[in-house]
């Protein structure tokens, strides 16, 4: 029972006072000896999407994790800073790089994540409704999630953490398995979520969808955060030889 | 989440519904642990339902060999015994575990082999003779090895015969640690000779090249007794109702019926209560 | 091979009579060994699933341990049943050796680590797959459980009927706290036993034969059902 176990939160708290900003002080991460993460320094703040860049292995998947709670740093420390940030624990959501539905139908789906939350059932029809809506999976509300395609699947995904209502959303490669047609269908399910005055922090390792949805990037290379700038400063021109090498796609992903 | 509470409900719902057909109330029965050799050649199908007609007390019967029911009456597990082992027996009842011991009907052991009798017993009347012979030509002869009624017998005419078998174990005297259905079987498989009852052997169906060779020994006489659990001992014991079998058993109408049971027109156990009582 | 004709011929006559000492032990045999593996399953996969989610001092001992065990020799677990209900043991005063629930208690023994080992590894898989996401929706321990055994309930219908295959088809252990008592305890395995031992081996083989189908029958049933709901879950 070493695992830390999250336990059930009340009800969400729609709006409320920002969780914001979230700040990473020497974050390191290490495993077998080896270090994942080394002395990560990171103010995340409301209001821009956030792009965690960088080749495979960089750490980008493990930082995300970390933001989120999902894993403790090794040292080093992870806060949240704005007035809101008792409630940091149900103000944020995260949508991983495979789908990861239970096997019952699309609204059930999105039913569970907010029976988890304590919502009455009758707000949660609604709200999951409404999360579908936004998705664009209404007609699929009664299908069983395990026959839709893997891009329905992902935006059934975005609806459940949407449905949630989050502050902060985080992506972790939600695009990694899909095709053009289905990424595009995400990025701009993303896009929605993000004017609706969702922080999007997202990770991937590709170039295009950063200069599509990113208004800041976050550049990692082999455990260790070389940049943090506005994303038109990084594609301009970034300052370490390592992104550079990024960007002229000579880094192997 | 109330698809899974109510999938776990449903279970319990099912589990209570099955237990409870489970838990009939019982009516007044009580147990006999007995041998393989009455309960296999139908003897209890025969009379056992003419007591529970008569008194209203069904007998539920456990068949073991002689040294296992021994054993379940003396952990308290059995109301009454109907077994054939003199010497256990007494033993039995010198420890205080019975507090009556009455003599019901005997029958006799043969001993059967391959018909082609390498070791040439056909038509003795010594079965000692007829062991001996059995370990001289060191044919096969397969022991029940159980501590049954029938093995301690068999140990005994062995004894008798001046043979120590056992240290032939492994060779041709196989123990098998069996039933006596089951030790028939096996030495059909293996074309041996081995010693049995005769109500098992006359119901026994699967007797390959087996055939009776010996029998009339005085020696293989073979007398069941009826035996009441002591209730001081084993105060679980339902005394009243295993003395009322008892006494049936030795009554004039349980010897009766004894006398009457036959297999293919054959008698299989003869009634020889000393005490026949009403 | 002429025992195995008389096999189907006996098998044949028993069914086509409805026998009623058949369908007696039929169903005995249905009510203990069903009854045993749904209290098997109460137990094990619910501890199945603590297996596979929790790390703990010991544990992998624990798993090894419940694996060895879906071994038992049923002879054992009947003499040890035995021991705890005869007059003389210390569940003595229940009166229930020879009786169907102490044949329940001994199958359920039997296949508790069947059920457990199996559901430990289904559930194992699927919490490596989605434990960090229930986590990131904030689901509790207890709630997580219940969300991985639904999860994972096509699967462990596979467990289950594991459970019951070994159940149905033991001998040794109801034989000794059963006592195979006509009417009462016999039930389909201990009735083979009694009918090989008579040397009837046309009438033991066809009533294996009819074993055989039953838990064909069972099995077919289970699946079938639980394929349609997994069809229409689309999982």
């Amino acid at each position: 029972m070493a695992r830390p176990a999250i336990e059930e939160q009340p009800a969400i708290s729609a709006g409320g006072p920002s969780i914001l900003p979230l700040v990473l002080r020497d974050v390191c991460l290490s495993a077998g000896g080896r270090a994942l993460l080394d002395r990560v320094n990171l103010v995340l703040t409301a209001g821009v999407r956030t792009v965690v860049l960088g080749p495979n292995g960089a750490g980008k998947s493990l930082l995300l994790r970390i933001c989120h709670g999902l894993i403790s740093p090794s040292s080093g420390t992870m806060e949240w800073t704005g007035p809101g940030a008792t409630e940091a624990r149900v103000r944020q959501a995260m949508v991983f790089q495979r789908p990861m539905l239970l096997r019952r139908s699309v609204i059930a789906n999105v039913d569970y994540a907010l029976a988890v939350r304590r919502m009455s059932r009758a707000l949660r029809t609604t709200r999951a409704r409404e999360a579908l809506e936004m998705a664009g999976l209404a007609p699929l509300a009664e299908r069983p999630a395990g026959v839709l395609s893997g891009g329905e699947q992902q935006r059934v995904a975005l609806a459940r953490a949407w449905a949630l209502d989050p502050e902060v959303l985080f992506l972790d490669e939600p695009t990694a398995n899909l095709d053009p047609a289905a990424t595009r269908a995400v990025e701009e399910a993303i896009a929605g979520i993000a004017r609706g005055g969702t922080k999007i922090v997202m990770t991937t390792h590709d170039l295009g969808q950063a200069r599509r949805l990113a208004e800041e990037i976050v550049f990692l290379h082999n455990g260790r955060l070389l940049e943090q700038r506005s994303a038109a400063a990084f594609f301009a021109g970034p300052g370490h030889e390592a992104a550079r090498a990024f960007l002229r796609g000579e880094l192997l992903w | 989440m109330k698809g899974s509470l109510s999938w776990v409900r449903l279970l319990l719902l099912l589990g209570t519904a099955i237990v409870a057909t489970l838990v009939h109330p019982a009516g007044r029965f009580i147990t006999l642990a007995s041998t393989t050799s009455t309960q296999n050649s139908g003897l209890f199908d025969y009379l056992l339902p003419e007591f529970t007609r008569k008194t209203g007390i069904e007998v539920r019967v456990v068949a073991v060999g002689t040294g296992q029911a021994i054993e379940l009456a003396e952990s308290g597990d059995a109301d009454v015994l109907l077994v054939h082992d003199r010497a256990g027996e007494m033993k039995f009842m010198s420890e205080g575990h019975g507090v009556s011991r009455r003599e019901v009907m005997y029958n006799d052991y043969v001993i059967v082999g391959p018909g082609s009798d390498p070791a040439a017993v056909r038509g003795l009347n010594d079965a000692a003779q007829a062991f001996r012979r059995i370990a001289d030509a060191a044919a096969n002869f397969v022991s029940r090895g159980d501590d049954s009624g029938t093995n301690r017998q068999e140990l005994r005419l062995w004894e008798a015969a001046g043979i120590d078998a056992k240290s032939a174990s492994g060779s041709w005297y196989k123990e098998v640690g069996a039933g006596m259905g089951a030790t028939l079987n096996t030495a059909v498989g293996l074309d041996a000779y081995t010693l049995t009852d005769r109500a098992t052997w006359a119901t026994f169906r699967n007797r390959g090249d087996l055939e009776l060779l010996v029998e009339g020994d005085p020696r293989l006489f073979n007398q069941y007794a009826v035996i009441e659990i002591n209730p001081v001992l084993h105060p679980a014991v339902k005394a009243s109702d295993a003395r009322l079998f008892a006494e049936w058993l030795v009554s004039r109408e349980g010897q009766a019926l004894i006398g009457a049971f036959t297999i293919d027109g054959q008698a299989l156990f003869f009634p020889n209560a000393t005490t026949p009582e009403n | 091979m002429r025992e195995m004709s008389e096999a189907v011929a006996a098998a044949v006559d028993l069914v086509a009579r409805a026998d009623p000492e058949l369908v007696e032990i039929v169903l005995l045999s249905l009510r203990v060994s069903v009854s045993a593996v749904i209290i098997a399953a109460l137990i094990g996969i619910p501890a199945g699933a603590a297996l596979a989610m929790f790390r703990f001092p010991g544990r992998q001992g624990l798993v090894i341990a419940v694996n060895a065990l879906m071994g038992l020799p049923p002879v054992v677990v009947g003499l040890c049943v035995y021991l705890l209900v005869s007059r003389s043991g210390p569940l003595g005063n229940w009166g229930i050796l020879f009786t169907a629930p102490a044949m329940i208690i001994a199958q359920t023994i039997l296949i508790v680590p069947i059920v457990t080992a199996l559901s430990r590894g289904v559930i194992e898989d699927l919490s490596t797959e989605l434990s960090e996401q229930l986590r990131s929706l904030g689901v509790g321990t207890s709630r997580a459980m219940l969300t991985l055994i639904r999860e994972a309930r096509y699967r462990l219908v596979t467990a289950v009927l594991a459970g019951f295959g070994r159940a149905i088809a033991e001998v040794g252990a109801v034989l000794i706290v059963g006592g195979n008592i006509a009417h009462h305890t016999r039930v389909m395995t201990t009735a083979i036993a009694l009918e090989t031992s008579r040397g009837n081996l046309a009438l033991a083989l066809g009533l294996g034969l009819i074993l055989i189908a039953v838990s064909l029958a069972i099995n077919a049933l289970v699946y079938l059902t639980s394929g349609i709901a997994r069809r229409r879950a689309g999982a």
